[in-house]
């Protein structure tokens, strides 16, 4: 055993004490549920705990690394967003309509984490069906943030961010659509990464927006977010939209030379919505980078002011067809008390969906229905072209971009939650990523009044590799280290 | 643009979605008010611009019509609300 809580690991250092046995993966995962039992009444990130299943599969974890055999990921305790399918664990999209859905089947990045050895905690809250920015639209509890339990985790992955910034977990797994890994890692203080569209296996992943949503980790650190993302990705038979490009070994490349990066700051992001002080800490990323010879540049991405009403066009469309299949028949919530079909589908929906869900429908159903389609729902489809292409041009001249990751830290608990306009507001530089398919993270850049910010990095497709050696030594060199709630 | 309680009241049907007076008015405002935002794409020109239905370009997939999980229906039926001697129970669609 080590003198330090086996908790408060990185996924590296447990790796190295359990693979010369100083700790065993029974302990270090009893030391993790410890954890959670001390800190989750104040911070309710779980929906559900999986205490008995987890110490099974730590104990054969601990049987394969006693062959001297297993993976980075052998032994390390996760969370995972109440999305991802879990065979026989409930999978609730913090729902009542799937309240007591358990589905038959296991999400293919859980498939590939169980059999790296990595042990499933439980699973994660979320806004409902992944709708949101706060968390605060579960149907369950809100989740709080570990750095001020009146503020917001962010969202809609507030449960995999802020169980990774209070340590009940040494990495969690998340989807994000317009932003729902990258904007609550911001408000936490963790690594956020959403991959290139299509890197990892959508299978099993609860669909909400399908050419948007991506599966990606949340971690303590860059190096660990690399670990994780090599674990998940790959081509899958089961989604026909995975990419066929070969896995590389994201970590492999983690040295801290950056000499020579072009790296390119987007003037449109820089807009009034901005923070001053977040600002001020973006420049001063930017100044890091610089300094550890990059070359840096302004660039311009002139559409990207329109990216939030594309987004809310395409997302809710896509939407309301997805979520569509939830018609009280098949799974999920069921109305009971009526006799006819027409009204027990309308009465399901009605109270098996919770306004923000309801919403978004409504708003896709109004974007796709005769009359509108052309104005809305084509016209977006258009113009994401627009945006895409920006990016495209972009990426010609500069390797990646750097850019704040939310407009402000964190906000109180119920303070934007009845204006959902002012909601929405919080993606607007996370949703570029989701329209133009790149990968883009968000690592952490310091405190603001002691409240964590993120800044984020883009790259075009496929650069994950790039982009996660350019945060590894903007990390190294900002030097602040895990940035530890005091809870 | 202002949606009228009709409008509201019409687009709940078609998404199969039963609402009170009161919801009807409060998402209609709610509504009208996010619309309101998406104004500024009809000021860009898109005359020649194609569409981007995905970020990635995709091909079909195509496999083997096989048989991979014999347990399946048996399982699937696990989650159905209503059933009875393994069917779907449903109520009735004809009058």
């Amino acid at each position: 055993m080590t003198s330090s809580n086996p908790w408060s690991l990185t996924i590296s250092e447990a790796h190295r004490l359990l693979a010369s046995k100083q700790l065993s993966a029974v302990e270090l995962t009893e030391s993790v549920i410890e954890r959670i039992k001390d800190t989750d009444s104040k911070i309710n990130s779980f929906i559900t705990i999986t205490e008995e299943s987890a110490l099974e599969s730590a104990a054969s974890a601990d049987s394969i690394i006693s062959k001297g055999e297993g993976s980075l990921l052998t032994g390390i305790p996760f969370q995972a967003k109440d999305n991802i399918c879990t065979a026989g664990i409930a999978t609730t999209c913090a729902s009542k309509m799937l309240e007591n859905f358990r589905p038959n089947y296991d999400a293919t990045a859980i498939t590939k984490l169980k059999s790296a050895g990595a042990v499933l905690l439980g699973k994660g809250n979320l806004d409902e069906f992944a709708m949101g920015s706060s968390t605060e639209n579960s149907v369950f509890f809100p989740t709080k943030n570990p750095h001020d339990l009146n503020t917001v985790p962010g969202g809609s992955s507030g449960g995999p961010a802020a169980s990774v910034s209070a340590e009940q977990c040494l990495f969690s797994i998340g989807s994000d659509t317009g932003g729902s890994v990258r904007q609550p890692a911001s408000f936490c203080g963790v690594v956020g990464l959403k991959p290139t569209y299509g890197r990892v296996s959508r299978y099993g992943l609860v669909a909400f927006a399908s050419s948007l949503d991506q599966i990606g980790p949340l971690t303590k650190n860059v190096e660990d977010s690399a670990f994780v993302l090599e674990a998940i990705s790959g081509n899958d038979p089961k989604d026909s939209t995975s990419n066929t490009e070969n896995v590389p070994s994201y970590g492999k490349d983690l040295n801290g030379d950056i000499k020579g990066l072009k790296v390119g700051v987007p003037k449109e992001y820089f807009v009034d919505e901005l923070d001053s002080e977040v600002a001020r800490t973006v420049r001063s990323s930017i100044k890091i980078l610089e300094e550890l010879g990059a070359e840096i540049s302004e660039v311009s991405l002139p559409h990207t002011s329109h990216a939030l009403a594309v987004y809310y066009i395409i997302a809710p469309a896509e939407a309301s067809s997805n979520l569509s299949r939830y018609d009280g028949v098949k799974f999920g919530y069921s109305h009971s008390d009526s006799t006819d079909i027409w009204d027990a589908l309308e009465k399901t929906r009605q109270y098996g969906f919770g306004a923000e869900v309801k919403r978004r429908i409504l708003l896709g159903t109004y974007a796709l229905s005769s009359g509108y389609y052309d104005a809305y729902y084509l016209k977006a489809q258009k113009v994401r072209s627009l945006i895409r292409q920006d990016f495209v041009n972009v990426f010609k001249d500069v390797d990646i971009l750097i850019a704040p990751s939310t407009p402000t830290v964190a906000f109180p608990l119920g303070e934007k939650i009845s204006d959902p306009v002012q909601m929405y507001l919080n993606d607007i530089f996370t949703i570029p990523a989701n329209i133009a398919g790149i990968p883009a993270i968000s690592i952490p850049a310091g405190l603001i009044k002691n409240m964590p910010i993120g800044v984020q990095f883009m790259g075009s497709h496929h650069s994950e590799t790039m982009l996660l050696k350019a945060a590894y030594a903007y990390e190294k060199s900002a030097n602040h280290g895990f940035l530890k709630p005091s809870i | 643009m202002k949606l009228s309680n009709d409008e509201v009241k019409h687009i709940a049907s078609l998404a199969k979605i039963g609402m009170t007076e009161e919801e009807l008015e409060v998402i209609g405002a709610q509504l009208s008010q996010i619309l309101e935002q998406f104004k500024s794409l009809s000021t860009l020109d898109t005359e020649n611009v194609e569409t981007t239905a995905h970020p990635t370009s995709i091909n079909t997939v195509l496999r083997n019509d096989e048989i991979t999980n014999p347990k399946a229906t048996e399982d699937m039926l696990d989650n159905v609300p209503r059933k009875e001697h393994g069917f779907v129970r449903v109520r009735p669609v004809l009058e």
